[in-house]
């Protein structure tokens, strides 16, 4: 028989949640989540790439109409915000709390930053007629159309995973004060701060695709 | 054996099993808020099958249709919206989250010797976002009318129907990250929490199928998931990516679609091939001959299985090159699942076979996966594939493959560990019957449409041309035959679950370590950490004979 008796086994498992809380784990699933995350815009790429074989010289044509100037403000922006991502982790391992949540307040503000200035670039560009279906686009060549199609979804589905990506932090800003997140328990803030970086990633990409091959 | 064994326990011993609810929750509550793995399974397979059912029915219309040919039954339209839900309600609310999700959630964990899955919470998740995507696809039954584009949603048709294949592909979408978050938190499982002496070739081979399996989940999916997100937007906001008219590319769907979906057949059948190597190895009481091969070839499965998609499009304007390029890797494919079988024939060689419920559901896989698997074959090669595409010859393929080969495992598997799971016995003789029934019912009702696929008859016609009446009538009285079978065998299982005798921990005599562990299991899987000193199929009374 075995020496474990039924209340005692049945208090052991209202503590079930307690796992043994496993660090590596949490990060192995987070670089899984991105490999999928990776995969989802991929299918954007292929597609970026087929078009972009098909009509080479309306993509060129087309990608001197985009803002370079947005763009590049965009790229330093976000830039930035990966620096004071990874400041922020860097400082809640030394036990800086203030300093990390510092840190990534800025972060979290650089995100927004982001999605304001992507806001105002739309906005002109709608407001000059170009949007897919436009009768400005109609009257270019058809892979103008196309062209962007991708720009809006690509930057489109980007922006959505910025906006997702300030509410993963400002949880974790939560965390941070609350006192969840801390310098011997940081997992969740690294993880956090593995699926901004993959943002910015994407966006590494999407810039020159977008904004400078013309 | 004899060294995983802890003491067994008197039979009655339910309490402190995970049937039994904690933390003061009472009734469905405390079902639909447990993280328990094990509860999970049971959510997912009480959701499953309840979508099966509705599938099933919708089947059943689709071939009583047939009895006559003129279409007296259904209108085209309502024909071409059933055959659409019932592809979808199959492939992506019963398949390919399947066996994983249900019996992998319950038995995974059990098997490597963990308490629970990697991520409890977000396999809760994983369910939520299951049912919110299934109810979402169902919205479209009554709102805008059901998709009426098959359950592939090939542009051009999708992108101009009026039907609500905005709202049902939006719906899979959703699905779809269900299939991802549970996959991530399958490998992460494995990788992390398998118990100590468990080494990868330590693992029951059901795992390393859910290992491939997951890996193809997480890998294939996102395609999927963004491929229909462009459905939705292009149909939301009328943009041109797949419409010829605006420069876009209609075939780039299609690539799209099948790199996913092909990869998704391997979802489908690598977790069946897993339970077919477990139940072998109990019933002949035998180690499973080829342990690493069958392993390897799971990945091996998994790996060229990416590479086959282009199979599907054969007849929609690929180079030639292409073609043959796809042909040939689709036959490369054929090799691994190969050695799956020849291994598992070879195990029953001169073992001490029992043929029980799950043995013979093992024995009605092996035959209906080979007819589909080498009828496969004859579509993977270029020219036959010309004649055939497209016709009742394709549509009986996937369902000797999928149905006859998966879900007959499927069944297969329930009646394996049903003991396990709620600690009672079904009929066996009962079980046994409803096979050969369902059996004899099944290729009754496909096997009449190799026939008529080569003939010539299209697949998705609400109608047929009268030299096909005695085929499609055979076809009809099987698909009877089978639900009876399907029927008895349900009915048999609930009873038995909940009603009839209690077992032991082991009623079959197996050596993984799930059946180390009292039936049904305790809340955290084992009483005492398992430690793993022997290979998985290691039966002790083997070596004596």
């Amino acid at each position: 028989m075995s020496d474990i008796t039924i209340p005692e086994a049945r208090q052991a498992a209202e503590h079930a949640p307690a796992h043994k809380k496993d660090t590596q784990g949490v990060k192995m699933g987070m670089w899984l989540f991105l490999m999928t995350e990776l995969l989802l815009f991929s299918g954007m790429f292929l597609l970026y790439s087929v078009y972009r074989y098909y009509y080479t010289k309306e993509f060129h044509q087309a990608g001197m109409e985009t803002h370079t100037m947005f763009g590049t403000v965009n790229t330093m922006v976000l830039l930035t915000s990966s620096l004071t991502m990874a400041l922020s982790i860097a400082a809640i391992e030394r036990g800086k709390k203030w300093l990390s949540v510092t840190f990534l307040s800025s972060t979290i503000v650089l995100g927004l930053g982001f999605l304001v200035i992507k806001y105002a670039e739309w906005s002109t560009e709608i407001a000059d007629g170009i949007y897919p279906g436009s009768p400005k686009l109609l009257q270019h060549p058809r892979g103008f159309e196309l062209f962007f199609a991708m720009y809006y979804l690509m930057t489109g589905l980007h922006g959505l995973h910025v906006l997702v990506g300030c509410g993963i932090l400002i949880t974790m800003l939560i965390f941070i004060i609350r006192g969840k997140i801390t310098q011997d328990d940081p997992v969740r803030l690294e993880a956090a701060g593995l699926y901004w970086h993959l943002i910015d990633i994407v966006w590494i990409f999407l810039f020159p695709l977008f904004y400078l091959v013309n | 054996m004899a060294e995983l064994a802890i003491p067994p326990q008197e039979e009655s011993v339910v309490e402190g099993s995970y049937l039994e609810n904690l933390n003061g929750r009472k009734g469905i509550t405390a079902w639909i808020f447990s993280t328990d793995h094990k509860r999970i399974g049971i959510l997912y397979l009480i959701a499953l099958f309840s979508f099966f059912s509705v599938g099933v029915i919708l089947g059943i219309l689709l071939r009583l249709e047939m009895l006559s040919p003129g279409g007296k039954l259904f209108s085209p339209q309502a024909y071409n919206a059933l055959f659409t839900l019932h592809g979808v309600v199959m492939i992506f609310l019963f398949v390919i989250p399947g066996i994983p999700v249900t019996l992998g959630n319950f038995f995974l964990p059990i098997q490597i010797g963990a308490k629970d899955v990697a991520f409890p919470r977000l396999n809760l998740l994983s369910w939520y976002l299951y049912v919110i995507g299934s109810i979402v696809i169902l919205t479209a039954l009554f709102w805008r009318g059901l998709p009426d584009t098959g359950w592939t949603f090939y542009v051009p048709y999708s992108l101009r129907t009026t039907t609500g294949v905005t709202i049902a592909v939006f719906g899979v979408f959703i699905v779809g990250f269900s299939s991802i978050l549970t996959g991530l938190n399958f490998l992460t499982t494995i990788h992390r929490l398998r118990a100590p002496g468990m080494t990868w070739f330590k693992m029951p081979l059901f795992v390393w199928a859910l290992y491939a399996t997951a890996w193809v989940q997480i890998i294939a999916t996102p395609v999927l998931a963004i491929t229909l997100l462009l459905i939705v937007i292009s149909r939301v906001f009328g943009l041109g990516i797949f419409s010829a008219a605006a420069g876009g590319d209609p075939v780039l769907y299609q690539h799209l679609f099948w790199i996913y979906s092909h990869p998704a057949v391997y979802i489908m059948i690598l977790p069946p091939m897993g339970i077919v190597s477990e139940i072998i190895a109990t019933f002949t009481h035998r180690t499973i001959f080829g342990y690493k091969a069958i392993a390897m070839s799971s990945l091996a499965i998994a790996f060229i299985g990416y590479l086959v998609w282009g199979h599907h499009m054969f007849v929609a304007g690929m180079s030639q090159q292409a073609d043959f390029i796809f042909s040939f890797l689709t036959f490369l494919v054929a090799i691994p699942s190969g050695i799956k079988v020849f291994n598992w024939v070879a195990s029953m060689y001169k073992g001490s076979i029992d043929p029980q419920p799950p043995f013979l559901y093992v024995m009605a896989f092996m035959v209906l996966f080979c007819i589909g698997g080498l009828s496969g074959l004859v579509l993977g090669s270029l020219a036959t594939d010309v004649h055939l595409t497209a016709t009742y010859f394709v549509v009986a393929h996937f369902h000797y493959i999928i149905f006859g080969g998966g879900v007959f495992i499927f069944f297969g598997a329930l009646h394996y560990w049903l003991p396990k799971m709620f600690g009672r016995m079904y009929n066996k003789k009962i079980a046994s019957w409803a096979l050969v029934d369902m059996f004899m019912g099944f290729n009754l009702l496909y096997f009449p449409m190799f026939v008529m696929g080569y003939e010539g008859m299209p697949r998705r016609y609400f109608t047929y041309l009268p030299q096909f009446e005695t085929m499609q009538r055979i076809s009809v009285v099987g698909s009877w035959i089978l639900v009876a079978g399907l029927i008895v065998m349900f009915v048999n299982l609930i009873h038995g679950s909940m009603k009839g005798p209690r077992v032991g921990n082991n009623p079959w005599g197996g050596t993984t370590l799930e059946w180390s562990t009292p039936s049904p299991p305790p809340h955290e899987n084992f009483e005492t950490e398992p430690v793993v000193t022997q290979e998985p199929y290691y039966h002790e009374e083997a070596l004596t004979k």
